[in-house]
This record gives C-alpha cells, structure tokens and sequence, in this order.
C-alpha cells in the first residue's frame, strides 16, 4: 500500500513539471512580459520605460531561461522560469501583480469556497441517491418515466439561469435572503443558503439520472436475482445489495473532486459576491491579472492530482476486489 | 412413483419481450417432481429450461410474463401467491443456484453475510445462533475451514467454493426443492465431479427434491432419477435415467445420442441434427422438430403431435408414439467412412520447452518481482495428418501453448521448429510468409469475427494480407469455393456473421482458416461454445479436412469425449507442463499419471458400464505465480510421497510413444527423453 | 443580394463538416450494423420529434454561415460590412434599431424621454418606437386587435405550409410503399407507420406555425423587445444559434483526429507509446479546464490588440476567436474520449478475430482501421452527441466571465452577460435573459433527448429500460 502511495506521488512529479512548463510557455513565451505590459497600461502611446517599470516592479524583466549578467548558480536561478515557475512547486505563489501576496489571499478565501462546496456536495449526494432509489424502485413505470423527463428538462437548463432565477425568485421578489454578499463566523449562514441550495437544485439533473443508470445497470446483474431468490424483499434487495455495489463508483467519483473543491465555483461566487477562491480566479481573469491566474492553474492542477490518487486509495477502501500488494 | 408429487406444473406458458411478437418460451410445460427424487430437464440452449426455472421461482426478468398455467408446491398454487407470500416460499420451501458462481454472489457482502441473509430470513429457530448456523452450512457444503471463511469475500474463493456457497444459501431456507441451473457448467470436470457429489450427498441427507437443468447428458446419467427432454419450450419426452440410456424414443433424443462423440464412434462419422432449434418467436402449426427430423411423415406438418404415455413413468410428443419399436434401431452414424491416418515418419512441428511466463511487478519501480509461468517447458510434437489433442483444466495453461505456437504471444524461452526455421526467433515480418501454414481456430464463434465485416471479407482477409490469390476476381472464387467446401451456400459471402447461427459462424472461421491453404490448424476449444448435435457437425467437418486435405491439428479442450473420438495422440497438462502424453489408446485406456486418472474418471459417463470409481481431487489447481515445491500436482495428488514433494519428476518412457512425468511410475524402459530429443514421436 | 462571398473560418469548416456529415451518411447507407442502429434513433418517436427541432436550428445556422460583403451596386468598393444569406433574408430585423430598451410587442420605449412637442413644448413620456408598431395611428387602442390579426395571419400561413408538406410526405410515401393515397394517409394519422411520420409532422407543424407566426409579428414590432442598444432581441436570439452550433460541433470536430487517433494507438501498442499519451492527456486533464481556456483567451487577446491591423473586419476578427475558443475548448475535452478509447483498444487488441488477424498476417495499420476503428466509431458517435449540449451550456457560462466569444459576437451567453446587469432595474428586463434562455434550453433539450436514443440505439448494453 504505501508502495503504492510513493508511487503514485512519483508518477505526479512528471506531470506538475509538464504543467509548470506548458504555463510558463503560455504566459511568458507566447506572449513576452512586454506585452503584458503594454496590455496593462493600456496599448497606445506607451513609453518603453514604462514597460520597464512595470516589469521591474513585478519581476519580469529577468531573461526567460538564462541570466548571463548573473554569477554562478544565479545565472539559473535570476530568470523568470526560476522566480516564477519553479517556485510554484514550494507554493511560493509570489505576489499578484497588483501587489498583493497571492498565497495569503488563498489561505484567506479557501473557506468561503469550502462553506459553499462542501454543502453543496453532501446534500446533493443525499438528494441524488434518494431520487434515484426511488426511480429505481418504481422503475419501469411512470414515475420512472416523467422522473427521466424531469431530470433530462432540469439539465438543459443553463446553471447561469437556476442562480438568476433563484436570485430573482427567492431574493428580489420573497425577500426570504440577501441577493449576495457574506460575512465571518455564522453570520455568513444567510448567504450561503440559497447558493447551496441552488447548487444542489441545479445538480439534481445530471447527478440522479447519472445514479439512475448505475442502479439499474446493477439491478440487471446475477447477484441481484440471487438476492432475490433468497426470499428478500425489495427494498432490501436495492438497500443491501444494489446501493452497496453502485456506492463503489458514486464515491470514488465524489472523491476524485474532492480536492478541487478548495477551488471553489467560478460562476456561484461571483454571483452572490462572496470573496472565495472562485470569484477570486473570476476576479483575476477580467483584471487580466497573470499571476494569479498562473498560481490558480498550478494550484488546481495539483488538486487534480491529488484527486486522482485519493480516487485510487478509495477503491481500495471500498471494493474488496481491489486488493494492493 | 407414488404418492403426491412434491411440485406439479400445468400448462406452463411463459412469453418474453413485446407484446406484438412475443417469444413463446415455455409454450405449454407440464411436469411432476416426487419429494427426493432428481429430476433432470435437458435441453440445448434457448429451448425454454431456464426460464422455465425462473418461472416457478417466479424470477422472471421484466420482460418476461406468465401467461397460462399453474405451478403448485405442494398444495401451494405459487402462480396465485401475493408477493410478500411468494417471497417466503422463495429460498423458504424452494433453494435455487445458478450457472454463473463468479457473478451470482455479491462481491462486495462477505460470504458469511450472504448466508447469514438467508439464515435470519427463512430459519427462524437459529435466529439467536445465525453465525453458528451459517458455519454448520458452510461444513454442510464441504467447506473447509469455515470459520475463516464466512468473513471471506467471494473473491477470495474459487469457481467451486462459490459455487458451495450459492448451495449453503439455498440451503438456509431447509428446502424441500432444490432448482439447480446449470449448476456444473462453468467449472472444471474435477471441480464438477466433486459438486454433483455434493448435490447428491446432501439430497441422500435432506430428502429434499432436485430440479436439475443441464444440456449434458452425461451429468444427467450421473444424477438423475428421471429426466425430461425439452425443445422449443416444450417437454418432449419423460423417461426413467435408466431406460433413457437404454433407449431414447424420440427421434430428437435419438439423435442427441448419436451425436455425442466418445471412443466407441471413433472412425465413423457422427450423426449430426441439421439445421437449429427454431425461432420461438413464431407460431407453430405441426411438430416443432419436424424440420430437423428424419423421420418426418405427412402428419408432423399439419397436426401437433399429442402427448402419449410409454410406459408408467414416462412418454412422448410425438406422432411415432406406439410405432417406433419396429424400427428402433435404425439409427446409427453412416457407415464407417474415416480411415485412421498411418503415422508418418517426419514430424511437422516440432515444441521444445516452450515457456510463456507474464512478469509480475510491484513496488514503487514495477520492478519484475515473479513470473507467472503460464507455460513452463512445454514439449511436444505432430506430425503430418495427425491431431494432438491438449487436454486439461481451465488456467492450466493450454490456450497459452497454441497461442505461442503460433507466435501471437511471444514465447519466454524454447523453440518452436516448424518446416526447419524455429518461429521464436523470426520477427513479426520474417514471421509474415510462414503465417500461410499455421492457422487458429477460437473457442468463441461470436468474438472470433469482426461484426462490421462481411463474411466474404473475413473469409478473404487473409488471402488479401498474405497474396495467396491474384485478382480480385480469383478471389471470389475461392472464398466461394471455402465455402462450400465447409458446407455453407456461396450466398454467404455477402451476409454479416451475426446473421449466422453458432455452428455456421464457426463453419466461415474454418473457411478463414482453410483460405491461406495452411498445413497445421491450432483449434482452441472450437466446440465448447456450441450445442451437442452443432458440435458434431463440427466435428464431422474438422475430420473430412482432415482426411482431404491431410491437416495436421492441435485440439485444444477440455472434453475427453472429443479426445477420445477425434485425436490420434494425447497430451495432458497441468499448471503450465505436460504431466502425461501418448497415443490416445494408451493414455485414455490405461492413464499412468494419478491426475490423468482422475481427471478421466471425473468426466460424467453415459454409459453406466463404463462408469468408475471417481478419484476425488482436494482443493483447486494453485496458482501458475506460485506453484507448489516438487511435483505441481503433489498437493492434491492422492498418492503423493516425500519424495513428490522435494522434486520435479523427470519423464518416464512408458513406450515409445508414451511419457509420464510421475515419481510413482515405473519406468518401462530407462531410457529418458533429454532435451532436443525428437526421436521419440 | 449581389455581392463578394466572404468565407469565414468557421463556415468553412461548418461546411466541411456538413460534407463529412453527408459523407458518412452515404458510407453508412450500405452498412448495416451503423444503419441498424440509426434506424432505430429514428423509428423512436422522441428521436424523430427531436430530429425535426434540431434541422430547424440547423437550417438557421446553416443560412447564417454563408457570407457575403454586399456590393453598393455600382461595382464599387465594397463596404467593410460582412453580412450572412440570413441577415438578408431576416433583413428588416437586423436594420430597425431603436433607441433603447422596449419591451415584447411594445410600441413605445421602455424608458420616458424628454420628447418635444410639435408646439415646442416638452414632455416626459415614452416616446413612440422608431419601427416597432409605427403603422399604428393610434396604438394604445388599435395594438391589440393588429396584434390578433397578425398572429391569425401568421397560423394560418403556417398550417397551410405544412398542409403542403403533409401531402407531399403521404405522396411519397404511398408512392414508395405502392399504396393508396388514402390508406396510407389513414395509417399514418394512426400512427401506424414504422418510422413515427406522424409525430415527424406533428412538429413539423408546430414548428412552422411558430416560424409564420412569429415571421408576420417581427415584421411590425419587435417581437422579443429590444435591449440597451435598441437592437431586436429576437434577431440577436436567432444569429446566437450559428454561434450554439459551431461551439457544439466544431469542437468536437477539432478534437476527434487527436482523440481517435492517440486513444486507439495507445491502447493498441501499449509499451512506451502508451505511457507517452497518458502522460499528455493528464497533464493536459489537470489543469483546470477554465483555467486554461482563461489563460489561452488573455493570451490570444493580448496577440489580437497587439496585431489588431491583420485582421479586415470585426466579424472575422471575432469568427477567428470563436475558432480558437473551439480549439482550445477541444484540447480541454478531448482526453475523455480519448481515455475510453484507449480501453476500448485495449480490449479489442486481444479479441479473437484481431487475434486471428495477426495469425492471418494482417499489418498494425489494416488491423486498426479494418478492425478496431469500426468497433469504437459507435462510442466516439455517442461521445460527439453527449458532448454537443454540454458545448453549447459553457459557451454561456464563458461568454459570462468575458472569455468565451468576443463580445462583438451574438451569442447567448453574451445576451445573458448584458441582461444581468439589468436585472437590478424597476421594473426588470426581462426579455433579453429569456429569449437566450429559451433558445438555449430548446436546443439543449433536443439535444440531450436525442443522444439519450443515440445511446440506447448504438450501445445496447447500457439500454435503460423504461
């Protein structure tokens, strides 16, 4: 097992490095640092000093890959590949380049991201389970077939219209909650209520008919008549049996996302205007703000990863097939 | 039989899929069962037996209904149960096991957790005791170690534990009927022999009736009291095993006979059923067999034939009913047309120490901690015109040693001679010419042919790959004429192989194989797939082309029944070596090496004469990744000594044709084979 | 209609696309196991009803992706202005801009202006539009009898086309199944036809009737408001289909080749070539998909302000924006597929009858294309349908964030990003958000039904009952 797990970490270092390379390529090869710049500070009539201030303040007017004006180890290190590349791997994020320390302000609004995430994720895993139990009950009948209709018209709506729409509804016109905004400590509960649950409303289409599937393939199989040929009774047959094997892919695919839940959702947050890692992304993306969108992308990618190797262990966990030695 | 039957079926018709052509699958089934009797139904597949089955077990999948008929147990009408009623009834009063132990039991529940399901459900005085009951069940079945093993998961344990565990669930309930659905079918004859052992055991213990369905005549002949013929979703014939096996009456269960290939039809050709059973989909006016029969009068067309009684315990459907004494021994294969080939003297192919071993790897650098050795010195030759056949278990390696000779899996080590070049050692273009002379034929005719292509295609393929025709126009010609000469239309050419039977699609793999006009055919179980009366046909073919065309085969199976009828020589393998080989007089007559005579005396008989004492194998073969010290087989063998556990055996000459690698053996003759010595053959 | 035809990146590979189509329809024709399964996509009746919406979406996308730069006639320069074969047809839509916002069907502004009296006076109040309902005297009183009117007009036209149709369709059919034309048209309003022609022309009609319908009314008024710039919603909602469709398969398109091709050679020959394509799958999977079209999207701004002179006019500069978005949206989506069919090789490789290839001496390359390629075509199928609607749904989210089409470009993620900041208004505009959402959520629908019956027609196996 822990053989395994180094293993797993071993293979993920080949794949940051790829990340870390194919970003540094975007961001400082296909376009210079002196584009930014000019981008920055607007494209007309800019002075090449100030391009070089500008890249001063921030760093970028290293070389890309190698310094000759620098001594020995520097030569290497005083490059921009060096500063902010390979600094990414000991999550030294550096700062934005509005000036703000990037690792402080993800320590800072990770957790916003997380109090929406992390309801959202467990309520709608309840929801879609107990929906899809009960299509795959009463499968093959009405309910059953309007239920499929349902889940189908609820995801081809576009997210963008359940959270205006719930905005409008429940905020504008019920005045039940505050339409955005947050606030520290419990407080932020009535905040955080109608993004989650307009998190799991617009989950609900895709994640029960996708459980739906599981269930039914599992209910085909020859277990299942074998549980039935003891005598159980149905309920029993899908509780026991059928939940136990569908749980096996429900879960380890809740745990490849996991990790990525840190990053928080790019369209909720910026929505109810709450300071999280999403809307920070969002924010960093419309300012046109590379270095935070660098260190989200590396950020991300090692979450990703993570995700992966935490799916694997699961189904260790989980599947008693599945036996590592 | 006396007294009132234990389950009673009436006019059983049971229809599957939509409403506006249904599949009659059971299509007016009456059947009686007596409390402690075993009651085989036979039939090949698709006919109706197991859904007949899931009928009186009320499992059904949705698209299936009843729609006529009762079932009673005992003095329960089961078809007029509510379903919380039904329920108790099922794994209550009736058990029932399935074909399929891999995927019957639930891989992620315990053993012990399964049974225990049961237990509480159907046995309420063990209710306070069910972990010991669960263990009684377990020793029941003949499980060792049960302790242990009810916090297993079924994965952990192998075909014929699993399938001691479905019997130990069937059994919580104490039933009086036992419905076993193909029980042995997807288990080893060794493994097979010690389940219908059990079956039997525990019947003689319980009393309780079996319903036993099977396509195999020779499990029926080992089991059952009486038996029930069924074909397109009717019974056709009811009869006591023993008269059965004296004399089957419908011409249907003659010829099931007939076709069945053994010792005592070697050289002749079998009898064959042409066509298949037919689609139950449609509406039958006369007899349902009356296409494949041979004996077809005026009558079977238009009328249904009625039931007629034959006796006290048995009878037929069928017009010939009371006529067929007079000509009951008709029947017969055709005259002896297959002459024995004479032994030539220059081996075609050559094997020697043949190895395929799969890397294991583990660790944080998969660095290679073990092998699998699949193979593990393999040596063995054929000669022109004659047939090898490779018997043994299911991972004993042997599909292994067919695909390695031909070089679709590359051997580790040895050398495969064939016309002079040794193939190890050729690459995969050096390889390309000889490819004309070697062929394969697979176990499975469905995954054996690309679906998206034509059959004249698939036929062709080869010649196309390997330039064995000219023009396009040539070769058309010749896949028609492949064709016909194994016995399908030229039509077929432009037809899609799903649009074939099993026996057909296997038919246009040997026309596949016969296109690059090869010398040596490795035919890996090609008959295992398919029905008795198909299998025969099949058999028939491989023969004629043989004698044609003077092909040599190596037969790969699992079936003595085929050995015994069709090879010249015989080889025995047990986890990746050749414990035994020789001409098949010698080694099926009188089989040196304790695992080939168990194994030979595992394989069910149909003739009661020729039954034998059945030598009861412990355990499973172990694992090719981690064979046992000594002799491979030492751990289950019956006769195994210090010595069988300390060393390999060498071979032993028992003559010039027969090798055994056994220490309890004597050698007949000092001489021993040494590596790279051919001359034996 | 004279004038110089503009090609367009994207057109051109629309109509690449619609011959790769077309081709494969013709390739399919003779073979049976890939005209089984479409057989039975359109003898289901929600796989025929669905069929029929998605050509009338197609059709509009398809006329709004031939472009032309209108000539002034005199064989003069042409104007910068590139126009589609749609834009003319729909020409008054386009051309009738008002001032402001206006609500559905309205006849005045939605906003009171300062208008000024003929006596030179003036008042505040919402002034008459410009086009909307301007042939009304008096349209406090005559808008609604007009609007009547207009909506009869436009059933009836609309009944009458499809009576048309029917006919034509009950014609051919009894000319090719050598009926009467009575008792086929009997069994066809029964239902009882093997293809489901009868639902194939109950929303034939309705679709028509809404087209005649809503034709006769957009000619008067607006029939979806206006927004902030005065243009008509109801066009804007219409050109957003082209945008829809060419972000739901044109990404697809581009990432196929890519996908098919590395899936099927790294299940296929394993060893290094193998570890090589998963490695650049999932470095390519662990980036954050926005994130990376984020990055790529600032990075091609930058590239297009920096060289803003290369490009001739804005709608190429904002067609070769919406390529790239399906490029780079292709690079984030292929390694799904790609990874299903890496196992699917995999598998196949050790089938008997790609066994028994290699014992007959098929070479890597004819075993590929003979035999595994036509054994997956039916999972990219199903793959390419299931991900059309998801393609179409984040256009709008990324068009929300400001990196998906350029925002010169009509698209309904761009209709959504302008409404919102007018959802705070009293009393709200409602419209513009409505009209994306319903445009959007009918062809999303459509499109998720119908891969529902691709999938159960190619891929048995995973067939939910119903």
């Amino acid at each position: 097992m822990m053989a395994y797990i180094v293993r797993r970490v071993l293979y993920a270092i080949p794949i940051l490095i790829g990340v870390n390379v194919l970003t540094f390529l975007l961001f400082f090869v296909v376009n210079s640092p002196d584009d930014m710049a000019r981008m920055h500070l607007g494209m007309k009539r800019v002075t090449p000093e100030a391009i070089q201030t500008w890249k001063q303040e921030r760093g970028y007017d290293r070389p890309l890959l190698y310094n000759d004006a620098a001594e020995g180890v520097g030569r290497l290190t005083d490059t921009i590949f060096f500063q902010k590349s390979l600094k990414l791997f000991q999550f030294d994020f550096g700062s934005s380049d509005s000036g703000r320390d990037i690792g402080y302000d993800i320590s800072q609004r990770m957790w916003p991201s997380l109090a929406i995430a992390i309801p959202v994720l467990l309520v709608g895993l309840l929801v879609n389970i107990t929906y899809a139990l009960l299509i795959a009950f009463f499968r093959a009948t009405y309910i059953d077939f309007w239920s499929v209709v349902l889940l189908v018209a609820m995801m081809s709506i576009s997210g963008l219209f359940y959270i205006i729409g719930g905005q409008y509804l429940v905020s504008k016109l019920l005045h039940l909650v505050p339409i955005s905004g947050y606030d520290t400590g419990w407080a932020a509960a009535k905040f955080l209520v109608l993004p989650v649950v307009i998190g799991v409303v617009g989950g609900v289409g895709a994640g029960t008919r996708w459980y739906r599937t599981l269930f039914l393939e599992e209910i085909d199989k020859d277990y299942v008549r074998t549980a039935r040929a003891k005598g159980l009774s149905e309920p029993r047959v899908l509780f026991r049996h059928v939940l136990r094997n569908a749980l096996i892919p429900i879960l380890t695919g809740v745990v490849v996302v996991l990790p990525l839940l840190f990053m928080g959702s790019l369209i909720t947050e910026s929505f109810f205007g709450i300071p999280g890692l999403g809307s920070y992304t969002i924010d960093a993306i419309n300012s046109q703000d590379f270095a935070i969108v660098r260190a989200m992308v590396f950020l991300g990618s090692v979450l990703y990863i993570l995700g992966l190797l935490l799916t694997d262990i699961s189904y260790t966990l989980v599947d008693p097939r599945v036996r590592l030695s | 039989m006396n007294g009132r039957p234990l389950l009673r079926v009436e006019g059983l018709r049971t229809w599957l899929g939509d409403h506006a052509r249904p599949v009659r699958a059971v299509d007016g089934l009456d059947l009686e069962i007596h409390r402690g009797e075993t009651l085989a139904l036979l039939g090949e597949s698709g006919c109706g037996k197991s859904m007949t089955a899931l009928s009186i077990m009320r499992l059904l999948p949705p698209s299936g209904r009843i729609v006529a008929g009762h079932v009673f147990l005992g003095e329960t009408a089961l078809l007029d149960l509510p379903e919380s009623a039904m329920r108790n009834e099922r794994g209550g009063r009736m058990g029932m096991i399935f074909q399929e132990p891999m995927t019957s039991l639930n891989a992620v529940l315990t053993v012990g957790e399964q049974i225990a399901e049961a237990v509480r459900l159907h046995d309420p005085d063990s209710r306070d005791r069910v972990e010991e009951r669960v263990v009684e069940l377990l020793t029941a079945v003949g499980i060792p170690d049960p302790r242990r093993r009810l916090r297993e998961f079924p994965h952990q344990l192998s075909g014929g534990m699993k399938q001691r565990v479905m019997i130990a669930i069937a059994l919580a309930g104490r039933p009086e009927l036992l419905i076993a659905d193909e029980p042995t079918t997807a288990l080893d004859v060794t493994i097979q022999a010690q389940v219908l052992a059990l079956l039997k055991d525990l019947q003689q213990r319980t009393g309780m009736a079996v319903l036993l369905i099977t396509h195999d005549l020779g499990v029926v002949s080992e089991v059952a009291d009486r038996l029930a013929v069924m074909y397109a979703g009717q019974i056709i014939e009811v009869a006591a095993t023993r008269g059965f096996f004296r004399q089957p009456r419908h011409p249907y269960s003659r010829k099931l006979f007939e076709s069945m290939p053994g010792r005592n039809r070697r050289g002749r050709a079998l009898a064959v059923i042409e066509g298949s059973v037919p689609d139950l989909a449609s509406e039958f006016r006369g007899c349902r067999f009356l296409e494949r029969c041979d004996r077809a009068m005026p009558v079977c067309a238009e009328e249904e034939p009625p039931w007629c009684d034959t006796g006290v315990d048995s009878g037929m459907r069928c017009h010939l009913c009371g006529r067929e004494q007079t000509e009951a021994e008709v029947a017969g294969g055709q005259a002896a047309q297959v002459e024995e080939v004479e032994e030539p003297s220059r081996p075609l192919l050559e094997v020697q120490d043949l190895q395929v071993h799969f890397p294991i790897r583990k660790g944080v650098l998969k660095r290679v901690v073990g092998q699998v050795k699949a193979v593990d010195g393999v040596t063995l030759e054929i000669h022109q015109g004659r047939t090898l056949a490779l018997v043994g278990e299911s991972g004993c390696g042997k599909t292994t040693v067919g695909k390695g000779i031909l070089q679709l899996i590359r051997p580790t080590g040895g050398a495969v001679r064939f016309g002079g070049d040794d193939l190890t050692r050729l690459d995969r273009r050096a390889l390309r010419p000889r490819r004309t002379d070697m062929q394969i034929i697979f176990q499975d005719p469905v995954s054996s042919m690309n679906p998206r292509m034509l059959v004249g295609d698939i036929v062709a393929e080869g010649m196309r790959a390997l330039g064995v025709v000219g023009d396009a126009r040539e070769g058309r010609l010749r896949v028609a004429e492949l064709l016909r000469q194994v016995g399908l239309s030229e039509e077929a050419a432009s037809r899609y192989p799903h649009e074939f039977s099993g026996g057909q699609r296997q038919r246009i793999c040997v026309a596949r194989a016969l296109a690059v006009n090869p010398r040596f055919i490795v035919c890996d179980e090609p008959t295992s797939a398919l029905d008795v009366s198909v299998q025969a046909q099949i058999l028939n073919l491989l023969k004629a082309l043989q004698q044609d065309l003077g092909l040599s085969y190596l037969f790969i199976t699992h079936d003595i029944s085929v050995v015994d009828y069709l090879a010249h020589e015989v080889a025995v393998m047990y986890l990746g070596r050749i414990v035994e080989q020789g001409r098949v007089e010698e080694v099926l007559a009188t089989p040196a090496h304790p695992y080939t005579r168990a194994l030979l005396s595992a394989v069910p008989q149909v003739d009661p004469e020729r039954r034998r004492q059945v030598i009861r194998l412990e355990g499973d073969m172990p694992s090719p990744a981690d064979p046992p010290a000594g002799c491979f087989f030492h751990p289950r063998c019956p006769e195994a000594t210090d010595q069988c556990r300390r060393a390999y055996p060498d071979e032993v000459s028992l003559s010039d044709s027969w090798r055994v690698s056994c220490f309890r053996v004597a050698a007949g003759t000092s001489a021993r084979p040494g590596a790279g010595d051919g001359a034996t053959g | 209609m004279s004038g110089e035809l503009v090609v367009l990146w994207t057109d051109a590979l629309i109509f690449l696309l619609l011959v790769v189509a077309v081709g494969f329809g013709v390739y399919a024709a003779g073979r049976p196991h890939l005209r089984g399964p479409w057989g039975a996509v359109v003898r289901s009746r929600v796989g025929m009803g669905t069929l029929v919406v998605l050509a009338f979406y197609v059709a509009v996308g398809l006329l709004d992706s031939i472009h032309f730069q209108p000539g002034d006639g005199n064989g003069g320069p042409a104007g910068a202005e590139v126009v589609s074969l749609f834009d003319t047809l729909v020409g008054g839509l386009r051309a009738r801009q008002e001032k402001s916002y206006s609500a559905p069907l309205a006849t005045r502004l939605y906003t009171k202006e300062n208008i000024e009296l003929p006596d030179g006076r003036t008042v505040r109040d919402y002034p008459r539009l410009r086009y909307g309902g301007a042939h009304l005297q008096d349209p406090e009183s005559e808008r609604l009898p007009d609007l009547l009117r207009l909506s009869a007009v436009g059933i009836v036209k609309g009944l009458v086309v499809s009576l048309v149709v029917a006919n034509v369709l009950i014609m051919l059919l009894a000319g090719r199944n050598r009926s009467d034309y009575g008792s086929q048209a009997r069994q066809l309003l029964r239902g009882r036809t093997g293809i489901p022609w009868r639902v194939a022309l109950g929303m034939t009609t309705l679709m028509l009737v809404l087209v005649f319908w809503s034709a006769e009314l957009a000619a008067k008024y607006h029939l979806l408001g206006t927004d902030k710039v005065g243009e008509d919603v109801f066009y804007q909602a219409l050109k957003s289909i082209r945008t829809g469709l060419v972000i739901g398969t044109l990404t697809t398109l581009v990432m196929l080749p890519a996908a098919i091709l590395l899936g099927i050679m790294a299940g296929y020959f394993r060893g290094w070539v193998d570890d090589l394509i998963q490695y650049t799958y999932t470095t390519l999977n662990s980036i954050p998909g926005v994130l990376l079209i984020a990055a790529a999207i600032l990075m091609l701004q930058i590239y297009m302000s920096n060289h803003a002179d290369e490009f001739n006019s804005l709608v190429e500069r904002a067609d070769l924006r919406l390529l790239f978005l399906c490029i780079i949206l292709g690079v984030t989506s292929w390694t799904g597929l790609c990874r299903l069919l890496r196992g699917e090789a995999l598998k196949l490789r050790e089938v008997d009858y790609v066994q028994a290839a290699t014992a007959l001496g098929v070479g890597h390359m004819t075993i590929i294309t003979r035999h595994i390629l036509p054994n997956v075509l039916h999972i990219v199928l199903i793959s390419v349908v299931l991900d059309f609607s998801g393609l179409v749904l984040a256009e709008a989210v990324l068009s929300y964030v400001n990196i998906g089409v350029d925002p010169t470009m009509n698209s309904w993620g761009n209709m959504i990003n302008s409404a919102r900041l007018e959802m705070a208004r009293e009393p709200i505009v409602w419209w513009s958000l409505a009209a994306a959402m319903i445009f959007m959520f009918v062809l999303v629908l459509a499109a998720n039904l119908l891969s529902d019956v691709v999938q159960d027609a190619f891929n048995p196996r995973l067939r939910n009952r119903r």
